[in-house]
C-alpha cells in the first residue's frame, strides 16, 4: 500500500469516528442540530415581519433569508464541538496513542477535520431540507444547493482547523467549550440573521468587515437569487484565508503538543 | 407535639439554607462557571440589539427602543440558564455520589428540592443584574421601582421554574447527558413568547404557539415597565402563570425525587 493510500486511511478511519462520537453524545450533536433549529424557528417566527422593512433585499420569506445563517451557525458549533472532541481526546491519553503509532501526525488532525467537514455537510443538507419541507425555495437550482452545500463543508473544516489548535495548545476540553459564545459572537457581528444595511451600529460597521459575513453572504446568495460569481469568489477567498490561519495555528500547536506530551 | 413541628420546621429551614449556602460557596469559589450563564444572555442581548434593532421601524411596533424591548427576555434568559445549571449541577452530584449521601439523611425530600431550587432563584439575580447593567449603559428606558421590582420577581420566580424543570430531568436521566435537553426546553419555553416584536408581528404560527405559551405573560410582566406603564392588569397573568408552572414542574420534580433511590 502507497504511502498517500495508507495516510487517506487513517484520515478516513479518524473521521469516522469523529463523527460517531458526535452523533452517540447529546451535548456534541445538540449545538449543531437542536440549537439552530430551534433558534431559525424562533426568529423566523418573531423577527419574519423584518422583510416588510425599506432595504430589506427581496426574498420569497424570511426563512428562505435565515437559511444561510443557520448553516452558519451550525457549521461553526460543529468546529467547536469537533475542538471539544478533539480537546477530550487530549485529556483521555487517545492522542498520546495515536502520536506512538506509525502514521503521520497530520493524519490526526486531518481526521479530525474530515469528520468536522462531514458534519458540516450534515448541517446544510439538514438545513435545506427544512427549507425545502417548509416551502423555500432555492433560486439557483441544484447546482446553487450544490454551491451552498460546497461552501459550508469548506468552512466547517475552516473552523474546525481553529478548534483544533485550539484544543491541541490548550489541551483542555474546558477551554474550548470556553469559546462558545465566542461563536454567537462572531455570528451576531456578520450578516448572519439579518441584513447588514438594516443593522444598529456599531455591529454593522462590524459586519461589513466580518470575514463570516462575506462566507454567509455567498452561501444565501445561491438560495435567495441565485448563483453571483463575485460573491462566491468573496466567500471562497474569505474560506482560504481562514483555512490558511488554521492551517498555521494547527501546525505551530502541534508542534507544542509534541514537545509538552 | 407544637414544640416539635416548630423544631422539625428549623430543622428543614436550616437545610435548605445550608444547601444554598453551598451553592454559594460554589459560585465564589469557582466564578469562572458562573460566566457562561452571565455572558449568554449578554451576548444574546447586545447581538439581538444590533442585529434586529430595525424590527422598530415597524407598524405597530409598542417602543422606538429595541434595547428596553428586548432586555427583559435577556433577563429571563439569564434567569433560564442558570435554572437549567442547577439540573445540571444535581446530575453532576448524583454522578458524583452527593445526591445518594443527601438521601440518606433525615432530610425531606422537598426540602432537598427547595434547597437547589431556592439557590438557583437566588444566583439568577447574577446575570439579571449585569444585563439590566449593561442596558442602561446602551440606553434602556428607566422602568420605574415598581416595573424593575415587577421584573426581578419574574427573573426570580422564572430561575425557579427551571431548576424544577432541570432537576426532574436530572432525577429521571441521571446524567448530566440530559443539559441539552434542559437547556434547549427553557430556551424554547423563553424565546416562543413575543420576545423579538409584539405578537400582532409574529408569524401566525407563533403567535399562536405564543397565546398558549404561559412564558408570554411572564414576559409582558416583566416588560411592561421597560415599554409602558405599570399596570395590575400586565402583572397578574404572569403571577398565575408563574404559581402554575411552580406546581406543575415542582411537583414533578418532587415526583422524581421520591422516586429515586440511593
Amino acid at each position: 500500500m502507497s504511502d498517500f493510500a495508507a495516510t487517506a486511511r487513517v484520515v478516513r478511519a479518524l473521521g469516522a469516528r469523529s463523527i460517531r462520537q458526535t452523533f452517540r453524545r447529546p451535548q456534541l450533536i445538540s449545538p449543531i442540530v437542536v440549537f439552530p433549529t430551534l433558534l431559525l424557528a424562533i426568529q423566523t417566527g418573531g423577527a419574519g415581519a423584518g422583510i416588510e422593512l425599506p432595504g430589506f433585499p427581496p426574498v420569497q420569506s424570511f426563512l428562505q433569508f435565515m437559511l444561510a445563517g443557520s448553516m452558519m451557525q451550525s457549521m461553526m458549533l460543529a468546529g467547536n464541538s469537533g475542538g471539544i472532541a478533539f480537546a477530550v481526546d487530549i485529556e483521555m491519553g487517545f492522542t498520546d496513542r495515536l502520536f506512538a503509532a506509525p502514521i503521520p501526525r497530520f493524519a490526526i488532525v486531518l481526521g479530525r477535520l474530515a469528520g468536522t467537514a462531514a458534519l458540516g455537510l450534515f448541517a446544510s443538507i439538514w438545513f435545506l431540507a427544512i427549507g425545502l419541507i417548509f416551502g423555500a425555495d432555492i433560486e439557483g437550482g441544484v447546482p446553487g444547493a450544490l454551491l451552498a452545500m460546497a461552501l459550508i463543508t469548506a468552512s466547517a473544516l475552516a473552523v474546525g482547523g481553529i478548534g483544533a489548535a485550539i484544543a491541541l495548545q490548550t489541551g483542555s476540553a474546558s477551554v474550548v467549550q470556553g469559546l462558545f459564545p465566542l461563536v454567537l459572537v462572531v455570528l451576531f457581528l456578520s450578516s448572519a440573521f439579518f441584513p447588514q444595511a438594516l443593522m444598529v451600529e456599531p455591529a454593522r460597521t462590524i459586519a461589513e468587515y466580518n470575514p463570516f459575513s462575506f462566507i454567509v453572504e455567498g452561501v444565501r446568495e445561491p438560495i435567495i437569487a441565485g448563483i453571483d460569481l463575485t460573491q462566491t469568489l468573496e466567500a471562497v477567498a474569505a474560506i482560504a484565508g481562514i483555512i490558511a490561519l488554521g492551517l498555521v495555528l494547527s501546525a505551530r500547536a502541534l508542534k507544542h503538543r509534541l514537545r509538552v506530551g | 407535639m407544637e414544640a416539635a413541628a416548630a423544631s422539625s420546621w428549623r430543622a428543614d429551614l436550616a437545610t435548605i439554607a445550608a444547601l444554598m449556602a453551598r451553592a454559594k460557596n460554589e459560585l465564589i469559589r469557582v466564578p469562572g462557571a458562573a460566566i457562561p450563564g452571565v455572558l449568554a444572555p449578554t451576548i444574546f442581548f447586545l447581538g439581538l440589539n444590533g442585529v434586529f434593532g430595525a424590527l422598530t421601524q415597524l407598524r405597530g411596533f409598542e417602543t422606538g427602543s429595541y434595547e428596553s424591548f428586548i432586555v427583559p427576555v435577556s433577563m429571563l434568559q439569564g434567569a433560564g440558564f442558570t435554572g437549567a445549571a442547577a439540573g445540571v449541577n444535581l446530575a453532576r452530584d448524583y454522578e458524583a455520589g452527593w445526591v445518594d449521601r443527601l438521601l440518606v439523611s433525615p432530610a425531606p425530600r422537598w426540602v432537598l428540592l427547595s434547597g437547589n431550587v431556592l439557590a438557583a432563584s437566588v444566583r439568577a439575580l447574577v446575570p439579571a443584574t449585569f444585563v439590566l447593567s449593561i442596558g442602561f449603559a446602551i440606553g434602556v428606558q428607566w422602568p420605574g421601582l415598581d416595573g424593575l421590582l415587577i421584573c426581578y420577581l419574574m427573573v426570580v420566580a422564572t430561575a425557579a421554574v427551571a431548576a424544577c424543570w432541570g432537576s426532574m430531568l436530572a432525577l429521571h436521566f441521571k446524567s448530566q447527558s440530559a443539559a441539552p435537553l434542559m437547556q434547549a426546553g427553557m430556551m424554547g419555553l423563553i424565546l416562543l413568547t413575543p420576545a423579538y416584536a409584539p405578537l400582532a408581528l409574529l408569524q401566525p404560527w407563533l403567535e399562536s404557539v405564543a397565546n398558549v405559551n404561559p412564558l408570554t405573560n411572564v414576559l409582558e410582566a416583566a416588560r411592561q415597565g421597560f415599554v409602558g406603564s405599570v399596570s395590575w392588569a400586565e402583572t397578574w397573568p404572569g403571577l398565575v402563570a408563574l404559581a402554575g408552572l411552580l406546581v406543575v414542574l415542582g411537583g414533578l420534580a418532587l415526583r422524581e425525587m421520591r422516586r429515586t433511590n440511593v
